[in-house]
């Protein structure tokens, strides 16, 4: 379970977060949508631990994040840290080293779903692929918190079909909690529980992904679109 | 089964209306086991928890019952699929009368009747 209140994050003198509230139940998969800037990465950076913040509390299974989190939450960057000159299954013997829940039948039905070969080098790939090799690394940990960062961003149409099947193939198999940050709605809206729309560090709109449906008479993507424009 | 989403209502009724339809017409028979969350999920591309969602409001319904460990299986009550069946005729026939008098077409109920014949011989 995921706890944030009043949490502020500012970098200098420009204010990331500003005042994000918001609750996630074990279990559920909460879409974290807005535009570039709008404040997602911080979010995940801070709840991750990677980042320190402000003010506000945060909460992570009723710890405060750090090294404690970490160890059960698995997190996922936009940007991956993939070395060029090594291949995918030297990546996966580094990852299995640095964690203590990696789980290799997961692992192999990931290479599968993914489409991936353990020895194709990094530096062969193209970007689609690499994120596809950043889910993999990600993914196949038995981890109680997902946090992935635009992980549908910047890639082919292919990568981001089986990016997605492989990520609900995946959640629906384990009790984690997961947020996704996307600014594609559309391909991702009918895997969410919950959303948090963010507008300059600003949680404009959060609730339940179908109670948003039923009050607007409209998907989560025009939900967006309406609240965003109408909020100043 | 196969469901195609308005992805502006709410999913999990539209889940739920598929199974209505699907027993309705016999694809689920009485006392069959329905597909488990997590296979409809991935079927559908959908939050499991929203597979959940829609069970439970068929639980509630009647629909369907859970045995314990093994699932959720179709109502054997004859009564209840009879009348699942026929309310979902009634929300074709309130549709189809509804859209019939938006239109403002006059028409008779004879002649109403006149063209669903035609129409049920040819199909």
């Amino acid at each position: 379970m995921i706890e944030v209140k009043d949490l502020t994050k500012n970098y200098g003198a420009t204010r990331a977060l500003d005042g994000v509230s918001f609750t996630l139940e074990q279990g559920k998969i909460l879409g974290l949508v807005g535009p570039n800037g709008s404040g997602k990465s911080t979010l995940l950076k801070v709840i991750a631990g990677v980042t320190p913040f402000n003010s506000g509390i945060v909460m992570v299974n009723n710890m405060s994040p750090g090294k404690h989190v970490r160890e059960f939450t698995s997190y996922i960057p936009e940007i991956d840290a993939l070395y060029r000159d090594l291949t995918i299954e030297d990546h996966v013997d580094l990852m299995k080293n640095f964690v203590n829940d990696w789980d290799p039948e997961r692992e192999k039905e990931l290479f599968e779903l993914l489409e991936l070969h353990p020895g194709q080098k990094i530096k062969s790939l193209s970007k689609g692929y690499r994120k596809r090799v950043q889910i993999l690394l990600g993914l196949a940990r038995k981890a109680k918190i997902f946090l992935l960062d635009e992980p549908l961003s910047g890639i082919d149409p292919l990568s981001r079909t089986l990016i997605l099947d492989a990520l609900l193939k995946i959640f629906t198999s384990y009790e984690s909690s997961v947020i996704f940050s996307t600014h594609i709605v559309k391909e991702a809206e009918n895997m969410f529980d919950d959303v948090l729309f963010l507008k300059n560090g600003v949680a404009i709109l959060k609730g339940s992904a179908d109670e948003l449906r039923a009050k607007y008479g409209k998907s989560i993507e025009d939900v967006f679109k309406e609240v965003y424009h109408d909020h100043l | 089964m196969n469901i195609k989403f308005d992805e502006s209502k709410p999913i999990y009724l539209q889940i739920g209306e598929g199974i209505k339809k699907a027993i309705a017409r016999g694809d689920l028979k009485m006392g069959e086991k329905v597909p488990s969350v997590r296979e409809l999920a991935l079927k559908l591309k959908v939050n499991p928890n929203t597979v959940q969602h829609a069970y439970q409001e068929l639980i509630r319904e009647g629909i369907i019952f859970t045995k314990r460990g093994q699932g959720n299986f179709v109502s054997e009550d004859p009564e209840r699929i009879k009348a699942l069946r026929e309310q979902l005729i009634t929300e074709i026939v309130d549709n189809f009368v509804r859209e019939i008098n938006e239109v403002g077409f006059s028409i008779s109920s004879r002649e109403i009747l006149k063209l669903l014949e035609e129409k049920n011989d040819r199909s």
